[in-house]
């Protein structure tokens, strides 16, 4: 090329340059919501200081590292929130993100992310949706849809999906809330408030697995996009009706509960003042 | 918010009575550890107990996670956030540890990891003293790597060890652990609590700039470890990286570097981790190798045979990996057959052989189940029986 790129802003920034072009494949939504996440830290603090990113593996592990020109903890598979819980406690001046996808999260490290929103330990954690294991080949996820075909479930996914963004409101966390790549402006507002609040934060992004998923079920990139504006509705309450075949999006959960820390702090002044009067 | 309390306020300097497990507890906290996660399991709970009790008061954290998968990655994790950080368990806790372990060798993690052995495998018999961890110690991840593991044999010596892996984990960035069988956990014993000024703390190294490499390489010393929120843009991953942290899954010569350096730091700061003792007459007919609390009956047999007139030496391995091999084979030229009792079916026998080759008979006394310690009369037979004396 002889005339030089005008390089996006963020790279340099938030991007490391070298690590430029990403590895994603064409119409992969990790990036989307990566861009969302960024966008919405750079308006409320104007830099990565103090963020340390959390992920485990697969796909949506690779958005923060080695991309994010920050701390980041690529961490094992399943196992970026209790890394991400030891980092928080250590030091809980720093903002803790996880950012990883839903084979991560909720499949292999599934006992872990309930756990960590019933203690409604202080971390937002962001869980890319695929639907699917993505980067092993297209194998069947906790959040692949019943009949849905994968690699390993050719003949159709006899097993129902996890319904994460409920599971974790109903776990405890302080804030749960499902967008689709498609609603990129939303998923930036959402990661705007979470990162307001304390506690657990959970925002899953469901997202076209393009490579895997889309092609084995849905056909195009198009058609999942198109998907994912037509038959979304965004969440009411328990009370409202959900026309069959519909995905529900929006906010499930916002609470003001104390986080863990606070309650930790809590009990430590008490066992502070006990052990002096002893 | 109140003053913290000091850990020498707790255990002020002094004599104790305490379980081999209570004194790693009073050594994590004047070693100045300020997180700990763990799952419970005996015969090692009462360390995670301790540690619940003091550490809010010491201004540290302790959290008890939902597994052992996660009480390993928690300490990583606080270690990288710049804290010391330990966690404790027990056999199969262990074995659900060591993927976490091989992430904290491949990232240069220091961590201080107690495992007090248990009878197994499986569920195995939970309450009873086994060294059967020896080799799952050395080897139990996968890929190729190398730890530090000390056998303490009593409760002076599980605070004292305590104190000098953090030392190490920190030096070398490397996972330490301590292998006390459940006889040296649980045994209640006088411990001395040295005065603060007198106990020595080494910490890891921080980059003073930001050029400096975060990881090493082979041929090169331990790289510096930068402490997360401090601007260093640290790329922490189990994945193999380049000194920068960048991943170079693609890359032979990035690998090979990296996992020689990983085994090689270990070689080459031997003389730091390398403890062992050697006891009895200076030319000695007989030779027994014993750790732990095997290492206690080894040394009344000894003492027993010396007065029979059996000439009897005891090389104690005290850092059992890296193994004093050097000293293993300098040991063996001076005696006629070596004893290795183990609580076990015959673990470190096979360094003992690696080590030795041929050259000599090597006898192991191999005892399991129960906890039925190895008596001193047991291997008095043996060394009665190899020097032909009825």
């Amino acid at each position: 090329m002889t005339t030089a790129k005008k390089e996006h802003p963020f790279v340099g920034k938030y991007i490391r340059p070298e690590v430029l072009p990403h590895k994603m494949c064409p119409g992969c939504g990790n990036m989307i919501a990566g861009n969302a996440l960024i966008r919405a830290i750079d308006r409320l603090y104007g830099s990565f200081d103090k963020f340390v990113f959390v992920s485990g593996i697969g796909c949506a592990a690779w958005v923060p590292s080695p991309h994010f020109n920050a701390d980041t903890v690529h961490t094992l598979h399943g196992r970026a929130i209790p890394a991400a819980i030891g980092i928080k406690l250590a030091n809980p001046s720093l903002n803790v993100i996880v950012f990883s996808g839903d084979g991560d999260l909720i499949g292999i490290g599934g006992n872990h992310i309930i756990h960590a929103a019933r203690r409604n330990i202080d971390l937002l954690v962001m869980m890319i949706n695929n639907f699917n294991y993505g980067m092993t080949g297209g194998q069947l996820a906790p959040t692949t849809p019943l009949g849905a075909k994968t690699i390993t479930t050719i003949y159709g996914n006899p097993e129902s999906p996890f319904d994460v963004a409920r599971l974790i409101a109903e776990a405890g966390a302080n804030y749960s809330a499902r967008w689709t790549v498609y609603h990129n402006a939303l998923i930036e507002k959402s990661v705007e408030k979470a990162l307001k609040m304390e506690g657990f934060r959970f925002i899953e992004v469901l997202s076209p697995c393009v490579t895997r998923y889309v092609k084995f079920n849905i056909g195009s990139l198009e058609k999942i996009m198109d998907l994912f504006k037509k038959q979304t509705v965004i969440y009411k309450g328990e009370n409202q009706e959900i026309p069959p075949g519909k995905i529900v999006i929006g906010e499930f959960v916002i609470r003001e509960n104390p986080g863990y820390l606070r309650r930790y702090g809590m009990m430590r002044e008490k066992a502070i003042k006990q052990w002096r009067k002893s | 918010m109140q003053t913290m309390i000091k850990p020498e306020e707790i255990f002020p300097p002094g004599k104790y009575l305490m379980t081999g497990n209570e004194a790693i507890v009073a050594g994590a906290l004047l070693a100045e550890c300020k997180f700990f996660a763990g799952y419970p399991i005996t015969p090692s709970s009462e360390i995670m107990n301790g540690m619940a009790r003091y550490l809010p008061l010491v201004g540290g954290t302790f959290i008890q996670m939902e597994d052992e998968l996660a009480s390993i990655m928690a300490i990583i994790g606080a270690s990288w956030a710049g804290v010391r950080a330990m966690t404790a368990t027990s056999g199969p806790g262990f074995s659900l540890m060591q993927e976490g372990i091989g992430y904290a060798i491949m990232t240069e993690t220091p961590i201080v990891l107690v495992n007090v052995m248990r009878a197994g495998p499986g569920t195995g018999q939970a309450t009873k003293a086994a060294q059967g961890d020896i080799m799952q110690a050395r080897w139990g991840r996968h890929g190729d790597q190398a730890i530090v593991a000390l056998a303490p044999s009593w409760a002076q010596e599980m605070l004292d060890f305590t104190l000098f892996a953090f030392n190490i984990s920190d030096t070398l960035r490397i996972p330490v652990f301590l292998l006390p069988d459940e006889t040296v956990g649980h045994a209640g014993e006088p411990v001395e609590i040295p005065p603060k000024d007198e106990i020595k703390i080494i910490r890891r190294r921080e980059p003073k700039t930001s050029d400096e490499p975060h990881f090493g390489g082979n041929g090169l010393d331990i790289a510096p470890m930068p402490t997360l929120g401090k601007g260093f843009n640290v790329l922490v991953t189990g994945s193999t990286h380049n000194r920068k942290g960048i991943r170079k899954t693609q890359d032979p010569q990035t690998h090979s570097e990296l996992v020689w350096h990983l085994v090689n730091k270990v070689k080459k700061h031997r003389k730091e981790i390398v403890k062992y003792s050697i006891e009895g007459p200076n030319n000695p007919q007989i030779g027994i190798l014993a750790y732990g609390s095997v290492y206690r009956s080894a040394r009344e047999a000894m003492e027993i045979a010396n007065n029979m007139g059996i000439e009897t030496a005891l090389f104690r391995p005290i850092t059992l990996w890296p193994s004093p091999d050097i000293e293993i084979r300098e040991f063996a030229k001076k005696v006629d057959a070596i004893i290795v009792p183990e609580l076990n079916t015959g673990e470190y026998i096979l360094e003992v052989e690696r080590t030795v080759k041929d050259e000599i008979p090597i006898v192991g006394i191999n005892k399991i189940g129960g906890g039925v310690p190895i008596y001193p009369e047991e291997i008095l037979n043996e060394i009665k029986k190899i020097a032909g004396v009825s």
